[in-house]
């Protein structure tokens, strides 16, 4: 079609994350993505303005829905007339979103847009039994007294029972947590070294938080102006004193404090073209330089679960002639402390380097000084589809602070063996 | 919004009227208010005065241009919408007498919620002291007469400098329309060296301006925001962080932005005026309308709760305008607005920090509108002194307190946001540019500090 033109993320807003059945836990998905659109709105000045498009998504979504993302932008102060949609890739909608607006506003079939997630493990939908489902779909089929009495006959007592969808993955049964148990143990990452990770998480928040960094990115949320599941106070001693919920046995490492809580929370980007945002008074934060998608094969054991970056980055990085220690800032969504740790070792690997990624060399270690510098999901929590979108805004408005042509790697892993991967660049 | 509290509602009833007035208790009528398209009175609007009022002479033509039925006099049973009395020619004591003879007949004559408005000079630029006492007596008529006044009427002195007739067209303008609703019992100063003309308030005076208003999260300053909006600005809405809910929704609800800061912070006014600049172009319009109360009786004070309501009421606004008011930052012709209270100007049992901070706020205003170079680039400084104002904050005084504090006006009800809102508009339009130096209470003629 036309030559592609930049992207520009302009900023951002999120409703600070909460915990499971914590302050949101009667929030709806379309409650907190409406609220975080607002947010985004009153600090832009889009009131009443038509934009290209909003497009965001939930991992965890009812049936009724269906137009999430729609639904939120009607129930917001934007213009009505600006469409939306929903899309979903676990734990890397946001920032599948954002690359897929980011690619519009490109090819200029869009001027300007929002992108984000949002999630709630609280107000999760129910589901029942399948054999249970089944039974119910037949009586509401039932046309005379007699068929619908008969179809009722057959519900047995032990057909009741619900199911709350949980953080499985539906082709080997084992939680995520499982899954990265087995990653860490392959990669010998240390509990040690994961609890610390863990506290720098916690410490950078809430010195990010200290600072007023968060001031223009978020806008409280029924009473919640920080993220509930940050510890400000943690230490090594009280990390070290938790118990481990995955792994097993003398190996296991992993803790509720070096894994991410279930949450509740919505983050949203604005993003738009150079025309666009001068037109409506803004500076421009950062721009979008690329994105990648990667799989892996976790159903066989070939390959973890979370690893999927691990293959992503490499390819972007080959495309873009860049290495990996080319950036000032990395952003490594935290699943679990291992799932960076894992990620990282992979790439100091000579082995897996050469085998798994084909290169003559290993893609090296990076500065620790430089990644996840604000904090990330181990003390902010990680609402599935609402971690890119917290992502994105934050290194965005990072990037813009430290100057302009300072870049940044975003990598975010996500259920299903996949991960998505971008690079930004400060305006 | 605009509803009536109960004991207003319940005397606007049969019985309650006649239960009231059995009782001698006070009967408030539910004001005039400004709604947009309303003219700026219903009915006649009688005027006169001494000698060949200067005054009138200037004002009359955009009286009438702004749709105002002015009329010299009035048949016996006519119904007065108001009465505008020019005594800018007194010279001497004696001259008042054209005030009584033309405002006594007059006042039995006086529709609901009608406006005396009483045209002077300041006394300070009297030739004599003849001269100086008619011109002071002014302000003791007129403050008796707004006592005088029953069913919503109000009376108001607007004090001109020669010259400056015309210019003080918007201030009679606004003293004569609903906007001034509860603003009673009042001076406003008008000119000082040379001063454009002003006009009658128009249906969007404040088009194309940008403002900031502070603490707009809710109560009086989202009303403010709500009314400069409707007024035509571009609204800028700041308040801390933790208000930021209500905050995106006032914002979003009035078409303008939210910024999230404290104004105590040291970089609050940088961040106002570059968030105004960048976004919407520059700054004409601030509103320092972000306050707290921590009472308690000085005697059981410390220095951490003084200290807090000096920063948030006071001190913030001192630094914050030491960058919006610096050479470049807020345009030519801009404005300030400050909100004092009347604790500010009588003082009140258990608040003397925040009657140290909101008297402090009418010595900026005293400071900043004798500035020469706020003056030669046109800014002026006001500040609104509200009396018992309906917010959430006041809904909180216990009943009975609460009860008292409402009634103890001349028009004995509380007022609301949007009175204090409109005067705020009142000083931001374009042609209050020889309104200066004014602290206008908002108060219905409160006792308080009378
Ligand atoms: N309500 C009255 O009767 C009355 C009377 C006289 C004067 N006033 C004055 O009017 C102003 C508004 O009063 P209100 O009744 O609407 O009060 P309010 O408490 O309802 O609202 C005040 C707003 O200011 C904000 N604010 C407080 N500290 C701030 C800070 N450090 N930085 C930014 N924002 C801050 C608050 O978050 C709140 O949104 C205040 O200055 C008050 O002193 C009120």
């Amino acid at each position: 079609m036309t030559t592609t033109r930049r992207a520009a993320v302009l900023g951002g807003n999120r409703i600070p994350f909460a915990r499971q059945f914590g302050p949101y836990a009667e929030a709806s998905n379309q409650d907190m993505l409406t609220s975080a659109l607002e947010g985004l709105v009153a600090r832009y000045g889009l009131a009443g303005e038509r934009l290209g498009e909003v497009v965001a998504g939930a991992v965890i979504k009812h049936s009724r829905d269906f137009n999430l993302t729609r639904e939120a932008v009607l129930g917001s102060s934007l213009s009505p007339d600006t469409p939306a949609y929903d899309v979903q890739q676990a734990c890397g909608t946001g920032l599948e979103a954002s690359i897929l607006l980011a690619n519009k506003i490109a090819l200029g079939q869009a001027d300007s847009g929002i992108a984000g997630g949002v999630d709630s493990a609280s107000d999760a939908p129910v589901v029942v039994a399948e054999r249970l489902r089944r039974k119910l779909l037949r009586l509401s089929r039932a046309r005379s007294t007699a068929d619908r009495a008969k179809a009722l006959a057959q519900i047995r007592p032990t057909d009741i029972g619900i199911q709350v969808p949980g953080a499985s993955e539906p082709r080997t049964g084992m939680t995520m947590g499982q899954h990265m148990a087995i990653t860490a143990e392959r990669w010998g990452i240390t509990r040690e070294a994961q609890d610390e990770l863990a506290l720098a998480s916690h410490h950078r928040l809430a010195t990010a938080y200290e600072a007023g960094f968060f001031d223009d990115l978020m806008t409280p949320y029924l009473g919640l102006t920080q993220d509930q599941n940050l510890r400000p106070g943690t230490t090594l001693d009280k990390l070290a004193s938790l118990r481990t919920v995955f792994g097993e046995g003398e190996g296991a490492t992993m803790t509720a404090g070096n894994s991410t809580p279930l949450s509740d929370g919505a983050a949203t980007v604005l993003l738009g073209s150079e025309e666009w945002a001068q037109a409506h008074g803004l500076k421009p934060l950062a721009f979008f330089v690329d994105g990648e998608t990667a799989a892996v094969d976790h159903v066989s054991g070939d390959e973890g679960l979370l690893m999927a970056p691990a293959y992503a980055v490499p390819r972007m990085l080959a495309r873009q002639g860049l290495t990996l220690q080319d950036f000032d800032l990395y952003e490594i969504h935290e699943a679990f402390a291992s799932t960076v740790l894992s990620t990282l070792a992979a790439w100091e690997s000579e082995s897996f380097c050469r085998d798994r990624l084909g290169l003559d060399a290993p893609l090296g270690s990076i500065d620790r000084d430089r990644l996840n510098v604000t904090g990330s999901s181990l003390a902010a929590g990680h609402p599935f589809a609402a971690t890119g979108g917290r992502i994105v805004a934050t290194l965005a408005k990072l990037l813009a602070e430290r100057g302009s042509g300072s870049r940044g790697l975003v990598s975010v892993c996500a259920a299903g063996g996949q991960g998505v991967v971008a690079i930004l660049e400060a305006a | 919004m605009a509803r009536a509290d109960g004991y207003t509602a319940f005397v606007g009833t049969p019985v309650g009227r006649r239960l009231a007035s059995t009782l001698g208790l006070p009967r408030p009528v539910p004001l005039r208010r400004y709604e947009p398209g309303q003219p700026v009175t219903e009915g006649p609007v009688l005027v006169g005065g001494h000698g060949d009022t200067p005054a009138l002479a200037a004002l009359r033509g955009g009286l009438v241009a702004a749709g105002v039925d002015v009329v010299d006099e009035a048949g016996e049973d006519a119904r007065l919408a108001g009465v505008v009395v020019d005594l800018t020619a007194a010279e001497d004591p004696a001259d008042l007498e054209s005030l009584r003879a033309l405002l006594s007949p007059a006042l039995r004559r006086l529709d609901r919620c009608a406006r005396v408005v009483v045209v002077g000079r300041h006394p300070e630029s009297a030739s004599g002291v003849a001269q100086r006492a008619a011109r002071r007596a002014l302000e003791g008529v007129t403050r008796s007469v707004a006592k005088e006044l029953r069913a919503g009427a109000t009376a108001n002195l607007v004090l001109v400098t020669e010259g400056a007739e015309a210019a003080a067209l918007g201030t009679v303008g606004f003293l004569l329309s609903a906007r001034s609703a509860y603003v009673d019992g009042q001076v406003v100063r008008v000119g000082g060296g040379s001063v454009p003309d002003a006009a009658v308030q128009a249906e969007r005076p404040l088009a194309g301006t940008v403002a900031a208003v502070t603490g707009a999260a809710r109560g009086i300053g989202a009303e403010i925001a709500r009314t400069l909006a409707r007024d035509g600005a571009r609204v800028v809405c700041v308040d801390v962080p933790g208000a930021g809910a209500p905050l995106a929704a006032v914002a979003n609800e009035v078409g303008g932005t939210a910024l999230q800061t404290d104004v105590t912070d040291e970089r609050a006014g940088a961040r106002i005026l570059e968030h105004a600049t960048q976004r919407h172009g520059g700054l004409d319009l601030v509103v320092h309308n972000a306050g707290i109360t921590r009472d308690k009786l000085l005697a059981n004070t410390d220095a951490q709760r003084w200290a807090s309501v000096l920063d948030v009421n006071l001190r913030s606004i001192v630094r914050m305008n030491e960058t919006l008011l610096a050479p470049g930052a807020l345009r030519a012709g801009g404005r300030v607005v400050l909100v004092s209270s009347i604790a500010g100007i009588a003082g009140n049992r258990g608040q003397s920090s925040y009657a140290a901070s909101k008297a402090g706020v009418i010595g900026l205003v005293d400071g900043y509108a004798a500035d020469a170079g706020l003056r030669r680039r046109r800014i002026t400084v006001n500040a609104v002194a509200p009396g018992f104002v309906e917010t959430e904050m006041t809904a909180r005084i216990p009943l009975a307190t609460r009860e008292v504090g409402r009634r103890l006006n001349s028009l004995s009800q509380g007022g609301l946001p949007v009175d204090v809102a409109e005067t705020v508009a009142f000083f931001a339009g374009d042609g209050q540019a020889a309104v200066t130096g004014n602290v206008v209470r908002v108060c219905g003629q409160s006792l308080l500090g009378a």
